[in-house]
């Protein structure tokens, strides 16, 4: 029996305004509990929300970086439940209109390039914490992240697999953080999605009853957390039981979901539109401005880069993780041919990726910069080193020895391009070494490498590889 | 549509307002009175009305992303019915 | 002095004739005297009082006094002050001493005016009797057996009582002009929005209004010229530029247009109120107004309306008075769940607690749409007939209760009965009009009549106008009560 898996994303994206969504207190992270919690966040009886520009304004980017469409007027509305870190006894959300409606993400699993549908994106405000240990017997309440604004951006039900949804989440991170509107912290809890996830027969129309996987703060766990789901739904059907719609939380523990509440006892949220709060007004002139101050988005930056440097989509994808990363690599390959374009890109997705992420740094403190990237890989375009020496001119840079020219000049690490002087090595090698040049001709081709890397040794590594190559190949042809 | 007790007692358990059975029987002969007059509103066809939610036809005007308020702990808590380490204490919540 | 208005008692102190502390000893010592048979105030605090009379005196020293400083004044109990218990009528409150100052009470700190103390009403301002405050009823000074009327039923009867010259009120449906009606004084809800909502704790957030109460239109304006105003922190309060509301008050009422809905003069009106309103619609015959005849259609419908949209609101914004950050919570309970029913059950009196079913079940799934949304869209339809009605006419004058004060625990039996007390003040909190209340008699058992004016979006000044010329010919408004002085 096939399967198809049917899951739709819900992220919760904490909005990087400086102070709250309905009031002034901070909303910086990590602050002693309660201390950021002002009347507003801890509801004292008498209190009102004003809304944040700030907050609408990053939606508002969001909006027009998804190509949705943003609404001129949108509701704020009550969600009404019970619970110590809802203060007011209720969210402020929107709910039949939201200032966001539709838009669409591209993302790529393998060599598939896919679009994902987005319902809705709406602006609401964040709970406070519950911390369940260390209070013999109670919980504790902080309300320091009350009130903090959130954009839940809520998709169709488009993606088919795990992975489809975990390359959702890094392209909706990526976005985000690109344009400016969060700061994508996850272990912060800046960015965190909920998965609705069902399964169904393969060739069957209607969608299986769904349940919604809560709270998931990493693309691990998301991917996890579907495939334990997904393999549960299918064993349920399977020994014939029916699939209840439920929340469930991800334990990442036990790697398994476990069910939260059932619909029966699901909330009656009671909305209703926020009697004190009045409509939302989007201008025109508003919406020009927020427009004028767009980045260029990632997706235009990824067929750019293809156009101009002949990347990969692959490669395009990788230098698009960030805003950051794609200007470095703009600003290194600037001016450039597709072939030296190509080398940045390997350059900055090899050995500086792999460098940052050792040291645990981000493309803004990399102690090479694009342009000193950029000289080093001219000298290896220009063949006056090899790949194997930029490497170590590489890491001389990073260990802030220079730029790629001086630390050249000082260790004496300009390859050997002179033909006259590697004919010379190359008939010294070959004199040398009979039996492998008589293996050679026999057909042994094993014995033409041993016979290069007899020169190379030979020029103390600084013969250009490739002339070797070719000056052997005609020698022994002769 | 005739209140019943079931609607009292599941409103009460939404607004999270314990009732016992007669607090529950005499809120709802009282209902049922209010909801009497409440549904001569029925009478009127409003099918092409739009809905009024506010007393001003205005829309909303919005603060600036400024930080305004500081740490006002100390006083909020004075009036809190349990805190501890500058947390509010509820009975232990359970997920 | 006790008997004097706003007005005099500026010009006393201007004049130096009195001291704010001397006048704050004299309130607060007939306070003393009267509040155990009156029960007007939930709170005083003399050393408080004091501490501003004497900053206030010391104000005046320096030169830099404005027209209300040292001018005593009482605060419904729905404001909060700050350090001052603030309690809303609620047990849920009878522990909360306010962290802040509602923006009311600021603008009256600023204007230099001093608190008598925090009156009593209707618990979260949700009655028409002063009889659901957890703190016990409020009498009426005209006659100790019958109600003030509410929710505003301390500031109301404190005023009428001279225990304050003047008192803050707040009115959702009625509540600051029902009880200005039954206590022979002057109130005014004024437009919504005009007033800022900030630290008046929420009843029906779309509806709520502050407003002066006081002996005279003319001391309805000046205090209206303090309590109005821009607040940022209030995102429906309107940003008009500042107003004096007594500009008007010279001008002639002759050719006034004086819309008469016949809606407001129909069945369940008593004909002593309704002799006593058309004799002060004679009077401004007599002073040159012209009578037009209108309609409200959809008035009728008002009281339902409200009775779905307010417990709706309502229900939402105490939910909030949860146990947990203030107020009470129960001394035992023995979970989270058990926490919060049982902490709300015995901190909400029975009226709360019936507003809070009505709202919750007319908000939940299923009957949102037969119940708020039809709601909302006659809310429209009445709001309509006003405009259309403005077309016709300057203001619309009626009765502003159906009856006069009547007997404590009369109408607390059934909930209908009561709720038909506000059947012609309802309407106008509806379409976020202004509406005010002043005396125009009195009934057979020489109870007070109420007399209200409703104005279009913004007429305040020209209501006080109005108002004020009445009351330039007619002396309802200096009755006392007996037995006060």
């Amino acid at each position: 029996m096939k399967w198809e898996i049917v899951i739709g994303l819900e992220t919760h994206a904490q909005l990087s305004t400086v102070s709250k969504i309905f009031s002034g207190a901070s909303t910086a992270f990590g602050a002693e509990p309660n201390t950021q919690a002002c009347g507003v966040d801890i509801a004292l009886p008498g209190v009102l929300p004003v809304l944040n520009t700030g907050a609408v304004e990053r939606a508002i980017r969001f909006g027009l970086a998804v190509g949705g469409k943003i609404n001129t007027r949108s509701i704020f509305a009550r969600k009404n439940y019970f619970y110590p870190d809802l203060p007011k006894g209720y969210q402020i959300s929107q709910y039949e209109l939201p200032i966001v409606e539709g838009g669409t993400l591209t993302i790529r699993v393998g060599d598939t390039e896919k679009t994902v549908h987005l319902t809705r994106a709406h602006l609401e405000e964040d709970a406070g914490k519950s911390l369940h240990e260390d209070f013999s017997g109670s919980t504790g309440i902080d309300l320091n992240r009350a009130g903090t604004p959130l954009l839940e951006i809520v998709t169709e039900p488009d993606m088919r697999s795990a992975e489809e949804a975990v390359a959702y989440a890094r392209a909706l991170h990526t976005l985000v953080r690109w344009i400016d509107i969060c700061d994508g912290n996850m272990q912060e809890g800046s960015f965190r999605c909920d998965a609705n996830v069902s399964v169904r027969r393969m060739g069957e129309t209607e969608l299986g009853t769904r349940r919604e996987i809560k709270n998931l703060n990493s693309f691990r766990f998301l991917q996890q957390a579907i495939e334990y789901e997904v393999q549960w739904q299918i064993g349920e059907i399977e020994d014939g039981r029916k699939i209840q719609q439920a929340t469930v939380l991800f334990d990442p523990d036990t790697g398994e979901t476990r069910m939260m509440r059932t619909k029966e006892d699901a909330h009656d949220y009671r909305y209703f539109p926020d009697p004190d709060l009045l409509p939302l007004e989007v201008t025109s002139e508003r919406l020009d401005a927020v427009r004028s101050g767009l980045p260029v988005l990632p997706k235009e930056r990824r067929e750019q880069f293809v156009a101009q440097y002949d990347l990969t989509p692959y490669d395009a994808e990788q230098l698009t993780a960030s805003r950051e990363l794609a200007d470095f690599f703009d600003t290194a390959a600037s001016g450039s041919d597709a072939r030296i374009g190509k080398l940045c890109a390997n350059w900055i997705s090899g050995a500086l990726s792999a460098r940052l992420n050792e040291e645990g740094l981000d493309i803004g403190q990399s102690r090479v910069g694009a342009g000193q990237l950029r000289r080093l890989v001219d000298r290896i375009a220009d063949d006056t080193i090899s790949g194997k020496m930029a490497k170590d001119v590489f890491d001389a840079i990073w260990a802030g020895e220079g730029d790629a020219d001086q630390i050249i000049a000082a260790k004496g690490l300009r390859q050997i391009s002179d033909s006259g002087e590697l004919e010379k090595i190359v008939d010294q090698v070959l004199a040398s070494n009979a039996q492998q040049v008589a293996d050679f001709k026999a057909g042994k081709e094993k014995a033409f490498n041993s016979l290069v890397g007899q020169v190379m040794k030979a020029s103390r590594g600084k013969a250009n590889p490739q002339q070797v190559n070719d000056i052997l190949r005609r020698k022994l042809a002769g | 549509m005739a209140l019943t007790l079931d609607d009292v007692r599941r409103a009460a358990h939404l607004a999270r307002i314990a009732v016992d059975d007669a607090e529950a029987a005499g809120a709802l002969a009282q209902l049922t009175l209010v909801f009497g007059l409440i549904e001569q509103m029925q009478a009127v066809d409003v099918s092409d009305i739009a809905p009024m939610s506010h007393a001003q036809d205005l829309v909303q005007r919005l603060r600036e992303d400024k930080v305004i308020e500081g740490n006002q702990r100390a006083q909020f808590q004075k009036i809190a019915p349990e805190v501890e380490g500058g947390l509010y204490l509820v009975p232990k919540v359970i997920e | 002095m006790s008997n004097a208005t706003l007005k005099e008692l500026s010009a006393n102190l201007a004049a130096g004739a009195c001291s704010s502390v001397e006048l704050s000893h004299e309130f607060i010592n007939k306070i003393n005297n009267l509040n155990k048979s009156l029960g007007c105030f939930i709170t005083v605090d003399a050393e408080r009082t004091l501490v501003q009379a004497r900053a206030a005196d010391a104000r005046r020293a320096a030169g830099s006094a404005g027209p209300l400083t040292g001018v005593p004044l009482a605060h419904k109990d729905i404001f909060c002050a700050d350090g001052w218990l603030t309690t809303c009528g609620s047990r849920m409150l009878s522990n909360f001493v306010a962290p802040y100052d509602a923006h009311v009470v600021q603008r009256c700190n600023d204007a230099g005016m001093v608190t008598l103390g925090k009156t009593n009403m209707d618990e979260f301002a949700m009655g028409s009797s002063n009889e659901t405050s957890y703190f016990g009823p409020v009498r009426n000074p005209w006659n100790l057996e019958t109600v003030p009327g509410g929710s505003s039923g301390g500031s109301a009867a404190a005023v009428a009582a001279r225990l304050a010259p003047a008192a803050t009120g707040t009115d959702t449906g009625g509540s600051i002009r029902q009880p200005a009606a039954l206590t022979g004084i002057c109130g005014l809800k004024p437009t919504y929005g005009l007033v800022s909502r900030y630290g008046m704790i929420a009843f029906a957030s779309s509806l709520d209004q502050a407003g002066p109460m006081a002996r005279t239109a003319e001391d309805l304006g000046l205090l209206l010229n303090v309590m109005a105003g821009h607040d940022p922190r209030d995102s429906t309060s309107l940003e008009r530029p500042a107003e004096d509301y007594n500009r008007d008050l010279a001008r002639p009422v002759a050719g006034l247009r004086i819309g008469l809905p016949k809606e407001f003069f129909a069945t369940g009106l008593t004909p002593d109120v309704q002799r006593a309103v058309e004799a002060a619609i004679t009077e401004y015959k007599k002073l040159g107004a012209t009578l037009v005849d209108i309609s409200l259609p959809n008035m009728e419908l008002s009281v339902p309306v409200y009775y779905v949209l307010a417990p709706a609101e309502a229900s939402s914004n105490l939910s909030r008075f949860d146990g947990v950050r203030y107020g009470h919570r129960a001394a035992e309970y023995t979970d989270l769940m058990d926490m919060y029913k049982r902490s709300r059950a015995e901190g909400f009196g029975a009226e709360v607690k019936r507003r809070i079913l009505i709202g919750t079940y007319v908000l939940s799934h299923g009957y949102y749409d037969a119940y708020y949304i039809h709601a909302q869209k006659l809310r429209r339809l009445i709001a309509q007939d006003f405009t259309k009605a403005f077309k016709q006419c300057d203001v619309i004058m009626g009765p502003t209760s159906p009856t006069t004060a009547f007997r404590l625990g009369e109408k607390s039996a059934d909930p209908v009965q009561m709720y038909l007390s506000d059947i012609y003040t309802i309407a106008v909190n509806l379409a976020g009009l202004p509406g005010m209340s002043i005396p125009c008699g009195f009934d057979g058992s020489s109870l007070p009549v109420g007399l209200q004016i409703i104005g279009n979006y913004f007429d305040e000044a020209r209501m006080l106008n109005v108002a004020h010329q009445y009351q330039l010919v007619t002396d309802w408004h200096q009755r006392t009560p007996p037995g006060v002085k």
